[in-house]
């Protein structure tokens, strides 16, 4: 290949990865603006711009067909294109979210706004990855921005200790991931999907099984599924609301786009549906039964994110075109309920400990003080439970579904018992809010809970999408065009 | 006598899970951090053993990612570590215990 070939075919690459080149360059104007202008009103604007600009570019090449960039390291267009504005579109609203919040808590840190761009850039590679070494390199740009943004309170204990833990258990997983890269590398003698497939049909011994199962673990760990969720309690409780409500939404996304890519494209399918379909049981069962008995509401939500990594889990189970897609838009709509959840959280904050010690019930009768918060925080809590018309109902039922298919009737049936289950645990938040007289040391006398117009209009955004992605099946029918079987050929060949 | 792959393969393995262990049985935070760090290098160790004897250079290249990364990594961390200790003059991990269940 001539330098010209080359050279043209990187300003190509350079294109259809423009909304990647846009936010990792605003993150790093923002880092610099940041040191001469120390919090300055700009920099969360450049960044929500940043993140929106990319957000539309997406948007607008969800339609294209799938292709590859950067010497097959990226997929575009399609599926990518889809989780990529997915990431987007929850970077922007959390950041949204973000700005009043961290004037409340008294830490307006503008590198928290580069940190954001910075992570949402590793989840666009991994989410977007073609190739071992490109989801390694996102998982950890996104996981070491995701340790800082947990840490960013320094004043504050739980802040820090949080960090701390999800650093250390953080980097353990990378160190098992890394391992499974290195014994399917030495297996098949490449890191390509495509081309690992192909190897993998021709001869997989015991040093590719070996590996296969750590970079599960590694992946596993990523998406907060049981055995490998104690990270993910401590950590959303620690976190800053609006961040938790990121990380716990847009980085699970991304690592779950690309455990589906990895199972659809490198890994023969049809041996993974039992090994999947038991974490799917022990995490969705985990999840459901511990958020039962949680006083902290943020902790709460964290078995609940628990809970939801099970039901994608029964999607990917599946191990058809079907379950993949099907995960895929569980994700989208598992992003609106939580960003909108944390957003309602972060509101209705008082402890000045960033939620991490005031309890469910000192919330009571907060529904008929603040009426706007009650009623976005029950649309969310029902579409979590999976209640129909709300888009948690059309989720669930595109990840089950697919399971039936593939026979796996038991799988969705304990899904179905455990979102049973999870009804207490989210309906009693509906309880405490409008049911339960407020207390003697009730928080509302002293605290107003102010809500600020940008913050509202990111709940209304998000209530109004789950209910447009619950009567309608447009978003259902986008998705289900991803990873039909003849464009697996088509990267074979 | 000739030095083979698998020799390779298996000190990589060995410094793998003594990095794993001391992971799970020390509790100083620096020190687990240091168990990671073992952890990373043994593999990188492993990725420049199959890179060679495959005559490929794709491991070679991850090599230098993982480098960065630890490196990125180590710094977090320690920054982490300093960040607990000033506020609770330990790095024990046991005595970080205010979230539990």
């Amino acid at each position: 290949m001539d330098l010209s070939q080359a050279y043209s075919m990187m300003m190509t690459d350079l294109g259809a990865t423009l909304f990647l080149l846009i936010v990792a360059v605003s993150g790093l104007v923002l880092v610099v603006f940041d040191a001469f202008k120390p919090r300055h009103v700009a920099t969360p604007w450049i960044a929500g711009l940043a993140l929106s600009a990319g957000f539309v570019i997406e948007m607008m090449s969800i339609g294209a067909p799938e292709g590859l960039a950067w010497y097959d390291m990226m997929r575009t267009g399609g599926s990518a294109a889809f989780v990529n504005s997915l990431v987007l579109g929850s970077g922007a609203l959390s950041i949204i979210l973000t700005v009043p919040y961290l004037k409340k808590i008294g830490h307006n840190i503008g590198e928290v706004y580069a940190m954001i761009l910075f992570a949402t850039v590793g989840m666009l590679v991994l989410g977007a990855a073609n190739n071992l070494v490109t989801v390694f390199v996102g998982l950890e740009t996104m996981s070491i921005c995701l340790y800082i943004l947990t840490g960013f309170v320094r004043s504050e204990s739980g802040s820090t200790e949080s960090a701390l833990k999800y650093f250390l258990l953080g980097a353990f997983s990378t160190g098992f991931f890394l391992y499974g890269i290195a014994l399917i590398y030495g297996a098949t003698g490449s890191m390509e999907f495509g081309a690992i497939r192909i190897a993998a049909e021709q001869s997989a011994g015991v040093m590719f099984w070996g590996g296969v199962s750590l970079l599960l673990v590694g992946f596993l760990f990523k998406v907060s599924a049981a055995p490998f969720h104690m990270w993910t309690p401590d950590v959303y409780q620690g976190a800053p609301t609006t961040i938790t409500g990121f990380m716990s939404t847009a980085s699970k996304a991304a690592a779950f786009a690309a455990l589906v890519v990895v199972l659809w494209k490198a890994l023969p399918a049809e041996r993974w549906a039992d090994v999947l379909a038991v974490f799917a049981v022990i995490t969705m069962v985990i999840g459901n039964v511990i958020a039962l008995s949680q006083q902290n509401i943020k902790r709460m939500l964290a078995y609940s994110s628990i809970a939801h990594a099970g039901y994608v889990l029964v999607g990917l189970a599946s191990g058809s075109q079907a379950g993949y897609s099907g995960a895929l838009f569980y994700l989208m709509v598992y992003t609106i309920m939580n960003i909108g959840a944390f957003g309602v959280l972060a509101l209705l904050e008082w402890d000045g400990k960033e939620g991490s010690e005031q309890t469910l019930e000192s919330l009571a009768g907060v529904g008929y003080r603040k009426p706007f918060l009650g009623w976005t925080m029950a649309v969310f809590m029902f579409s979590l439970s999976g209640f129909p018309p709300l888009a948690g109902f059309l989720g669930k039922w595109a990840v089950f579904a697919p399971a039936i298919d593939a026979d796996l009737v038991w799988l969705a049936i304990i899904g179905v018992l455990t979102s049973a289950v999870s009804a207490y645990y989210y309906l009693r938040v509906l309880v405490v809010f409008f049911m339960k007289p407020e207390g003697e040391n009730s928080p509302m006398a002293e605290h107003s809970f102010d809500i600020p117009r940008s913050s509202a209009a990111v709940l209304i955004a998000c209530v109004v999408l789950l209910v447009v992605f619950g009567v309608t099946t447009f978003a259902l029918d986008v998705t289900s065009g991803f990873f039909a079987a003849d464009t697996v050929t088509q990267f074979l060949g | 006598m000739e030095i083979t792959l698998n020799w390779y393969l298996t000190l990589s393995a060995l410094l793998f899970s003594m990095g794993v262990i001391g992971f799970l049985f020390r509790r100083n935070a620096i020190v687990m951090l240091m168990c990671v760090e073992l952890m990373l290098n043994s593999v990188n160790l492993s990725l420049v053993a199959l890179s060679q004897s495959m005559g490929d250079t794709a491991g070679q290249i991850l090599v230098f990612f993982v480098m960065s990364v630890a490196a990125a990594e180590a710094a977090v961390g320690l920054a982490l570590v300093i960040a607990i200790f000033r506020d609770k003059l330990t790095i024990d991990v046991t005595q970080i215990n205010l979230f539990k269940y």
